[in-house]
């Protein structure tokens, strides 16, 4: 198990430290240590509850930690992580619910939070619209009749958007693209889409975090593998260090048991 | 049919209808019903003095379907405007009656609008408490704290005393009402606003869905909260329209102001689910509930018949506007 650091002397993109949550009674997330290195896929795994969409909210500032827990971008302490502040320093997601307002349209989406102004301070409305056909024929691959950035989102089939959010996510030079099972309710091409979309962030020098129930989908693309369990970091490993096969009996023990070994 | 494909891949952009509709909608709503007047009236309806009449007096409560076009569009509702109306009156009357020169008791009472504005906004945003309940609550607030400290009396706003202010508010230029070409100002910086600033696109986005918006980084609660703000601040410039307008501050200022305005909002094909709405569709819905009131009357026909008429209207209106939006969408889902 590689407790250290596995790079010794590289400063992690982001890193999280003692970190809890808790909402009212519940504990979700108990003294995580999280690291994520440049270049480096990281997977997170873990059952129903265990804590991984709390713990990519906490790494986005969705949630703030409980204190005592800090989070370090780029080895710097910052006390008033927001949403706003991590997609500012180039931290970007791809949610599970995807975070899309349904009734706007594409161009709306794809600029959502950060859309650009004009020299006079305006909404800049044609680079919009102008950006997302753009980006739309030349990333994701939409040659649908139904696809103009004029048209709503609910119009859209689930990996066209899907595609928007993911689009979005990468667009905007992110650092690190956190993706909150992106494959979910995708067909069968969609989902190869995505896969190819995560190595294609690794060979752009960028990180990401990969979380999926699918452990077929996170095992090829990752670098190291984060377990988690009922809110614990339950075990780290390098992919180098544990088969797939291996990595699924220990799933099951933890499960189970509670513990990896 | 599937030959109807677009060339080189070329996406097709929605159609006209699909994206314009409701507003032509009512565009065409507002000119049938100029049609029928100008048939059953022709001696009313041909005349200017009906126009300018309705040009005057349209305007007291469509610049506060325009800021309330905001709320609504972030998907909550403000029923406290009238008395907000009032209150930041009743402030400008006390800053002039106690010596302040009038442009600076204006800027308090929109201050003062600004403050209620705030109020609500932060119950709402902040605390989550629906917009329904609380501000029926903050109405009662507003109206109670304005008919104290009035002790429910009024103060006359003659011409003579006031003329700046009147030369604001109750003029004629160029043969045109002043309160008329607020309206036309007001729309003009309400639709850049929603259309053209970070604020509009996060409205807009706040609205039809609070947690993505928020997931993107989007702060809610300050959106909404400055869209109450916005419509406390032209609900006080309202109030001081409608007063000097009547030459005098009534205690009971904003009464009768509520549905009018709340329906030119709706009318105006802005959703009640929050995420769409247009300014501009409030503004032609103004004026058409602004024609009701004045073309009934002038027209000869029996005043008890203007409720019944601007029921059918509205009711009609938004009966259309919702089935030709169903077709709209359905179109567009079943072409792909």
């Amino acid at each position: 198990m590689a407790e250290a650091s596995p790079r010794p002397g590289e400063t992690p993109v982001i890193e999280l430290r003692n970190v809890s949550k808790t909402f009212g009674e519940v504990r979700s997330l108990s003294d995580i240590n999280f690291a994520v290195y440049p270049g480096e896929i990281v997977g997170l795994l873990g059952d129903n509850g265990a804590g991984k969409s709390t713990l990519v909210k906490t790494v986005m500032g969705f949630h703030k930690p409980d204190a005592g827990g800090d989070v370090f971008f780029k080895g710097e302490k910052i006390d008033d992580w927001s949403v706003a502040r991590a997609r500012g320093l180039g931290i970007e997601t791809v949610y599970q619910e995807r975070a899309l307002c349904e009734k706007q349209p594409i161009w709306r989406n794809m600029f959502m939070g950060r859309e650009p102004r004009t020299a006079w301070g305006l909404l800049d409305v044609k680079k919009m619209r102008e950006e997302s056909a753009r980006l739309m024929s030349e990333h994701m691959g939409f040659t649908s009749a139904a696809v103009h950035p004029d048209n709503v989102v609910t119009t859209m089939s689930g990996g066209e958007k899907q595609g928007v959010a993911i689009t979005r996510a990468l667009y905007f030079d992110a650092q690190l693209v956190i993706l909150d099972e992106p494959t979910m309710g995708l067909s069968l091409t969609e989902t190869k889409k995505t896969l190819e979309f995560v190595s294609n962030i690794k060979k752009a020098g960028k990180s990401a975090i990969f979380i999926d129930h699918n452990i077929f989908h996170v095992y090829p693309v990752v670098d190291r593998l984060y377990v988690l369990d009922r809110g614990k970091v339950a075990g780290v490993y390098d992919k180098s260090e544990i088969s797939m096969e291996d990595l699924i009996d220990r799933l099951y023990r933890v499960a189970r048991t509670g513990t990896l070994e | 049919m599937s030959d109807a494909k677009p060339k080189n891949n070329r996406v097709a952009p929605p159609s006209f209808l699909r994206r314009y509709g409701s507003q032509l909608g009512i565009i065409g709503v507002g000119l049938v019903m100029w049609l029928g007047f100008v048939i059953a009236a022709p001696t009313v309806f041909t005349n200017t003095f009906i126009y300018v009449a309705f040009a005057q007096t349209t305007p007291q409560f469509g610049i506060i379907a325009l800021a309330l076009t905001f709320v609504v569009i972030t998907g909550e509702i403000d029923l406290s405007f009238p008395s907000i109306m009032a209150l930041g009156t009743a402030i400008f009357c006390i800053g002039v009656t106690h010596g302040l020169v009038w442009p600076a008791a204006l800027v308090l009472g929109l201050a003062t609008g600004a403050a209620c504005g705030w109020v609500n906004g932060f119950l709402v945003s902040w605390l989550n408490i629906p917009s329904l309940v609380i501000t029926i609550g903050t109405s009662f607030l507003f109206r109670g704290l304005e008919l104290v400290i009035m002790n429910g009396t009024g103060v006359p706003l003659t011409a003579d005393m006031y003329p700046g202010l009147h030369a604001l508010l109750r003029e004629s230029y160029f043969g045109v009402p002043v309160q008329t070409l607020w309206m036309l100002a007001l729309l003009g910086l309400t639709w850049l606003l929603l259309n053209r600033t970070r604020f509009g696109a996060h409205v807009f986005l706040v609205g039809d869905n609070p947690t993505s918006a928020r997931l993107m980084g989007i702060d809610a609660v300050s959106v909404k909260t400055r869209a109450f703000m916005l419509t406390g601040v032209i609900g006080v410039f309202a109030g001081l329209m409608t007063s000097v307008y009547g030459y005098y501050f009534w205690p009971t200022t904003g009464d009768g102001f509520l549905l009018n305005t709340i329906a030119s909002v709706f009318l105006g094909g802005t959703s009640v689910f929050g995420g769409t709405g247009s300014v501009i569709g409030s503004f032609v819905a103004s004026y058409i509930i602004g024609a009701i009131n004045a073309g009934i009357v002038s027209a000869g026909i029996n005043a008890f018949y203007t409720q019944l008429c601007f029921g059918l209207v509205i009711v009609i209106s938004v009966v259309l506007q919702t089935i030709i939006d169903r077709k709209i969408r359905r179109q567009s889902i079943t072409g792909r």
